[in-house]
């Protein structure tokens, strides 16, 4: 049975100097765990043959075959329930959904099933899964091309969910997804598939291969679930954040000379408390951004964690800068996007005393 | 570990299994065959009464309902015997959803908007079928139906101001473009989600019943999308109530990337998923204006005398892309679209038309020149009111609004915070007048 399987221990990657971008990140973590293991399948409505909406399964099904890569019904319910049963047999399925706003009718399956097997079961099923998803805007795609539903899945017990930031991350945080042996949720960031959008949408994007978390290692390598990334160390106030935003905080600390402590989460759950609580108790101010809506949003989970944890070391309340609480609207994108205005006022406002 | 690690164990003389993953007929750069499609005569298939039991019609739903023939004339029971008049208002709007999809589509392009998707070779699905409808009968389309709009005289200028998302858009620049909504024209508000409108269709036409009313209602789906619950929803909740809705299924043969295999095409049609329902189920030439209508004005018949519901397949197939971020050289032959047996459904009826004499090619040309003319003297009109990325037309305060019937506090301030952003951004510039992009 697939319960007891074993955990990899990290094997350091060879630097290459190889620069490529998230999409070709994602298709190479894919790529190497198809050829690792035999039980891994990678599923989805148009990553087969077509290599995906997005590209990031292209040129897996001729290299590995149609049973292990193959297009699905427009299904999400399906999709994740199909998973559900293979991940019983002892495969390792990765079923993509192509736009996070469309995972809704798989819910059911990933809440009340995938997420509950291993304690319903005492261990006897596990759903060894990962859902991939692009999520986020900025793209003009409406409201159901746009959205962030990370929170929703934080919420329920027995999901992991993780939010890569950069391609090195993007590859070592999905493999350890698959090899994960709980149901993990893989938000992809499809803002910065191709280069990281710093929230200044007027100028143009710079590609990936021009930062340099794009250079990745060829082959095999992991980065631990649970682990932030130390973006920048700065002593003015912490910034927790994750996806996009990480390069949007990133940029506006930059343009201001702010000296933040920067935070990428990547791992929402399981969360890494420890360098939360190290960062805040060194700055003793705290600025959450993400691009979800506000109410429910993960940010409520930090600034409630935060609150409890390291009160005694707050100097100014903590701040939340977020997406509107209205469905993403087409038109008036950039008056939702959380961009450096936003960013900007909130810095200035925990800074002030 | 999989649970086999080795799947022939010695001794086991049980076959190995194999897994099936469907394939369709071309590829790029492949030639193409559409032997298998079986094309049967155009008036060979029995109209049966409207009230017919499901069971008694069930051959129907393998068959496929043509009235237009190799020469032009019409043919058999289906033939709904339209005027001349009437079959050119029909060829009317399928010329002008054709010649607005050109414009549109050359839009996008031209960086006028975000998003563009063409119905070309599906016109008569939307046109042909929605006229059997009575203008009032409620419809809840998927994202290709334009046709519907079009032939219940919606306003085409409406239409771009939606697609630019400009100041003239009645849905406030909110929605995707072709993402449309009017009340007024009993025309559902486009999800963009596939497949949620079947059940709702289904639950308009429970209203309706529940009430006494005449009205009834009619949901378009891709068979690709019919693989969702909700069709499955949509087709239980219909049957169980008697519903009075058609559910119409546009088999155009490809969803994005995947050919309808994916949707259980190689093993039945579409139509047939009716018979296990105890739904009526129709197959349709859907590249046959004349078909389209019959088969839609017979399940209207037959739901607005309450003897149930129909699913309709329209056999059809998706000439241009999936939409403006789609490139179909990719993944399927670029010459299936010419090699398609079922011919072009403008060009079928135009030579209907003209082979009963009461057409010609004359006409047609100046009717064609006559609908690109309109649509581009709209499309200047519409362009008054500004295109997407020049200018924010919609005050920022709007983008709160109608998330509740009423603002609630937090809605408040967060729009308080949208117009201060504003004013940082943009100090001198009212939102409307070009500043942001």
């Amino acid at each position: 049975m697939s319960a007891d399987v074993k955990t990899t221990t990290e094997e350091t990657p060879a630097v290459t100097g190889r620069r490529i971008n998230m999409i070709e990140a994602i298709n190479e973590a894919l790529d190497v765990m198809l050829a690792r293991d035999p039980d891994v399948v990678v599923m989805g409505e148009d990553v087969g043959y077509f290599g995906g909406v997005f590209r990031c399964t292209a040129g897996l099904q001729e290299k590995h075959g149609k049973t292990r890569v193959f297009d699905t019904p427009i299904n999400e319910c399906g999709i994740i329930g199909v998973a559900v049963g293979m991940g019983a047999y002892g495969l390792r399925p990765v079923p993509e959904i192509q736009f996070a706003d469309y995972i809704y009718p798989g819910l059911d399956q990933l809440i009340s099933e995938a997420a509950r097997l291993r304690y319903r079961s005492a261990t006897e099923f596990i759903a060894p899964m990962t859902v991939r998803s692009p999520f986020g805007g900025g793209i003009f795609g409406g409201q159901t091309h746009s959205q962030s539903p990370e929170a929703m899945f934080t919420h329920v017990s027995g999901l992991k969910t993780v939010i890569p930031a950069t391609p090195y991350d993007a590859k070592g945080l999905l493999i350890s997804c698959i090899e994960d042996n709980d149901p993990t949720i893989f938000f992809e960031p499809k803002r910065i598939y191709n280069g990281p959008f710093t929230g200044f949408y007027d100028k143009p994007v710079e590609p990936w291969k021009k930062h340099p978390d794009s250079e990745v290692p060829e082959g095999y390598y992991k980065i631990p679930l649970g682990k932030a990334r130390h973006v920048q160390s700065g002593e003015a106030l912490t910034v927790l954040t994750y996806g996009t935003m990480v390069h949007v905080a990133e940029a506006v600390c930059r343009e201001k000379g702010i000296d933040a402590d920067i935070l990428d989460l990547r791992t929402l759950v399981p969360l890494d408390i420890e360098a939360i609580e190290a960062s805040v108790e060194k700055t003793g101010r705290c600025l959450i951004v993400h691009e979800a809506t506000r109410t429910s949003g993960f940010g409520a989970e930090l600034s409630a964690l935060v609150t409890e944890r390291c009160f005694y070391h707050l100097e100014a309340p903590v701040e939340r800068v977020t997406g509107f609480d209205t469905p993403y609207p087409h038109s008036l994108e950039w008056a939702y996007f959380p961009g450096p205005v936003r960013i900007g006022e909130a810095i200035d406002k925990i800074l002030k005393d | 570990m999989a649970d086999q690690a080795d799947p022939n164990p010695p001794g086991d003389n049980r076959p190995a299994l194999a897994l099936h993953v469907p394939e369709p007929r071309s590829r790029p750069g492949d030639p193409v065959n559409f032997a298998d499609v079986e094309v049967s005569q155009a008036g060979a298939q029995p109209r049966p009464d409207e009230g017919c039991a499901p069971g008694d019609m069930k051959d129907l739903a393998y068959d496929l309902v043509r009235v237009l023939g190799d020469d032009d004339k019409a043919h058999g029971p289906w033939d709904p015997k339209l005027d001349p008049d009437t079959l050119r208002t029909m060829l009317g709007h399928m010329a002008m959803v054709r010649a607005f999809d050109e414009r549109m589509f050359r839009g996008q392009r031209q960086g006028k908007t975000s998003f563009y998707m063409k119905c070309t070779g599906e016109e008569a699905t939307s046109v042909a079928s929605s006229m059997a409808l009575a203008s009032d009968d409620m419809v809840f389309p998927s994202y290709r139906q334009q046709g519907i709009l079009i032939a219940r005289g919606y306003p085409l200028i409406e239409m771009i101001n939606q697609i630019y998302s400009n100041k003239g858009d009645k849905l406030k620049g909110r929605q995707l473009p072709i993402m449309y909504s009017s009340r007024e024209h009993s025309f559902f508000s486009i999800s963009g989600n596939l497949a949620t409108q079947t059940p709702q269709a289904v639950g308009w036409a429970m209203a309706s019943a529940i009430k006494g009313d005449s009205r009834i209602a009619a949901t378009w789906v891709g068979e690709g999308s019919t693989a969702e619950g909700d069709f499955h929803s949509a087709c239980t909740f219909a049957t169980v109530y008697n519903a009075p809705v058609i559910l119409n299924v546009i088999n155009n043969q490809w969803a994005i990337s995947s050919f309808s295999g994916f949707a259980g095409s190689e093993r039945t049609t579409f139509a047939a998923r009716a018979l296990g329902y105890g739904l009526a189920g129709l197959r349709v030439d859907g590249n046959d204006a004349l078909a389209c209508y019959a088969a839609q004005q017979w399940a209207a018949n037959r739901a607005r005398a309450n003897q149930g519901p129909t699913l309709i397949e329209y056999f059809t197939y998706r000439a241009e892309g999936h939409s403006t971020s789609d490139d179909p050289s990719g993944y399927r032959s670029a010459q299936e679209r010419e090699e398609w047996p079922l011919g072009d459904p403008v060009m079928r009826l135009k030579n209907h038309l003209i082979a009963i004499g009461e057409w010609d090619e004359d006409r047609q040309a100046a009717m064609d020149k006559a609908c690109a003319e309109e649509v581009r003297a709209t499309t200047k009109e519409a362009e008054k009111n500004g295109i997407l990325g020049h200018g924010l037309h919609h005050p920022f305060h709007t983008m709160f609004e109608d998330v509740f019937e009423e603002l609630p506090w937090h809605l408040k301030e967060q729009a308080a915070q949208a117009t201060k952003e504003r004013k940082i951004k943009w100090p001198d510039q009212h939102p409307m007048d070009g500043a942001g992009k």
